[in-house]
């Protein structure tokens, strides 16, 4: 029985979101920004149309927005990962095997057979329970199917769901552009694109002999191209990761659907507290403190982390087993980064998720997992925006702290105990996670 | 004993597995050396609002009801428990999207006509026949109508 891998990928994820609750924005032009409302992290078809790009900063897209009435928001990363997770679990229903990829991407086996029907019955499920619209990607390897994912994205006329399992693989390869491949960053993308530089001894000597064409770098622009280089040649200049790409491409699947979250390489910053805490805004200063330091040591080791995880206990050995309590919240970021603002954030939304009052907490940390070095979040397209400028700042507080002593500069969030002073003008409300903020509906 | 204060938090609710079965405390109370409780056999788990009140979780969403066309059967300030799985039928209140405003109306299905009512006469009832812009967002099965404030 042939394998059949689903990409199943979320549309313009936090738009989506936003529209899951406000129906009349659908059809229209709507973006999301960054923290501190800095930067385009997501629009819709129709914001793209006008010529709003991913990443633009803000004060750069703002005449664009005025001039066509584009709805903008400030991410509400509370919403999105609810959203998110509802969107999985019902996705979850449906197949054998699920992999959350991302925050609004997950992997997923089919029954070999009729996995298209099982496609179109997912997207439709989707998109009444959760109002989320999607599209689906289907192959023999995990790289096929994110191929066919983004080929479905590309061409709305194929309905948002292709299938390549069965079909002739090269005439889609054949018009994808490389650098649209998954693995494949920028640099690869340059580096494959580009014309080999000739710096044989005696070129003319080369030539006479008719092993020219083999030796020098061809350019290699399409997905077909790609696929069809020597295996040592891959393996030389795109190591073992780029080999497996290729034989993916190829229809060999060496790449398996991981329901497990794989034992990841992380670390972690906790401490038991000297008196009880149980507010939220205790417990909110405390997993600041905790980002600091995690973020500094990622930093002081030249690291980034893409997943983190924000728990919190009581005293396991309470007397009255109700005042038990423990619990965690994870995500993976959008990036890796080792830039502590970022990580104070998404903590801080994390621990509103498990918080729960009444309870006296005893303990609490923070996981970094999925650590790269730090080169590898460079190259992370997100990453790119304002990194320069982050960058700098963190040296320079780090440099400081080595100066003057631990802590002496440090985050507004450590400090007074208060969200890290965002500008968020535009958020929407929690929808689905706080009762004073859902939905309103006219009787009228 | 101080008030415990608890969140109804629909989002909060713990995924149920297929198959897993529900826990139930072996004992009630302790047991001590001689007399055990006559409750002892007849323990079950305490009636949970959840289970009672939702039946898809993954697509259940609270709203907030404003205004008062719905006065008969929802109050203002009433919170609404809506379903987005379910398939809207005749007499069911659901929530609509018309004209790009969120609402809360009963349809109507009468000779092959559908109508979205309000509950107050002074309200008029609005025909589903394509001229407007409207899309059934969910159903509401339960109101849930604070009486002591």
């Amino acid at each position: 029985m042939k394998e059949v891998f689903g990409l199943i990928d979320a549309d313009a994820f936090y738009v989506s979101c936003e529209r899951a609750f406000q129906p009349a924005l659908e059809g229209k032009p709507v973006v999301v920004l960054s923290n501190n409302d800095g930067n385009i992290v997501a629009r819709s078809r129709e914001s793209k149309a006008l010529g709003i790009t991913m990443g633009m900063p803000f004060f750069k897209a703002k005449p664009i927005i005025e001039k066509h009435n584009v709805t903008w928001f400030s991410s509400n990363y509370t919403l999105y990962g609810d959203v998110s997770r509802r969107v999985f679990d019902t996705i979850d229903r449906f197949v054998p095997a699920l992999e959350h990829y991302s925050i609004d991407e997950a992997f997923v086996h089919f029954d070999h057979g009729h996995q298209e029907q099982d496609a179109q019955e997912i997207k439709q499920t989707v998109r009444k329970w959760t109002g989320i619209p999607v599209s689906i990607g289907m192959g023999p390897t995990k790289v096929l199917a994110k191929v066919a994912s983004r080929i479905a994205k590309k061409h709305p006329e194929y309905g948002g769901v292709v299938d390549l399992s069965g079909k002739d693989v090269d005439h889609y390869l054949r018009d994808f552009d490389v650098a649209d491949l998954w693995g494949i960053g920028p640099r690869y993308a340059q580096f494959l694109k580009s014309e080999g530089e000739d710096n044989r001894d005696q070129p003319d000597l080369w030539e006479a002999s008719g092993l020219e064409p083999i030796l020098r770098k061809q350019k290699i622009e399409t997905a077909l191209e790609l696929k069809n280089c020597p295996d040592t040649w891959v393996r030389k200049h795109l190591t073992i990761k780029g080999l497996r790409l290729v034989w993916e491409l190829r229809g060999i699947s060496c790449l398996p659907i991981e329901v497990f979250e794989r034992p990841r390489k992380g670390l972690c910053c906790s401490r038991s507290f000297g008196r009880p805490v149980t507010t939220l805004e205790d417990l909110k200063e405390a997993v600041s403190m905790h980002c600091t330091r995690g973020g500094e040591k990622l930093r002081r080791q030249r690291l980034a982390a893409s997943h983190l995880t924000v728990f919190i206990s009581t005293s396991r050995f309470r007397q009255n087993p109700d005042e038990i309590y423990s619990a965690s919240a994870s995500w993976g970021l959008p990036y890796p980064t080792s830039y502590t603002p970022t990580i104070i954030n998404f903590a801080q939304a994390l621990l509103e998720r498990v918080y729960k009052p009444g309870f006296v907490y005893h303990k609490a940390g923070v996981f970094l997992t999925d650590i790269v070095a730090d080169t590898e979040r460079q190259q992370s397209a997100l990453a790119c925006i304002d990194d320069e400028r982050r960058t700098k700042l963190m040296s320079t507080v780090d440099r400081l702290n080595r100066k003057y002593g631990r802590y002496s500069v440090r985050p507004l969030a450590v400090s007074y105990g208060h969200s890290w002073e965002m500008r968020r003008e535009h958020v929407s409300p929690r929808y689905t996670t706080r009762l004073n903020e859902v939905l309103k509906v006219k009787a009228c | 004993m101080t008030e415990k204060q608890i969140e109804l938090r629909i989002a909060s609710v713990s995924k149920l597995e297929i198959g897993e079965g529900m826990t139930v405390p072996l004992y009630l109370c302790r047991v001590s050396a001689g007399f055990p409780s006559p409750a002892g056999d007849y323990v079950e788990s305490n009636i949970d609002l959840n289970d009672w009140l939702i039946r898809n979780k993954l697509a259940t969403y609270i709203v907030r009801v404003e205004g008062d066309s719905m006065i008969g059967e929802i109050h203002p300030e009433d919170r609404l428990i809506v379903d987005r799985s379910l398939e809207a039928r005749h007499k069911d209140v659901v929530i609509a999207c018309i004209d790009g405003e969120m609402v809360v109306k009963r349809l109507v299905v009468e000779e092959g006509k559908h109508f979205l009512v309000a509950e107050n006469p002074q309200y008029p009832p609005i025909e589903l026949n394509g001229d407007r812009e409207l899309i059934i967002w969910g159903v509401a099965t339960h109101s849930i109508h604070r009486l002591r404030t």
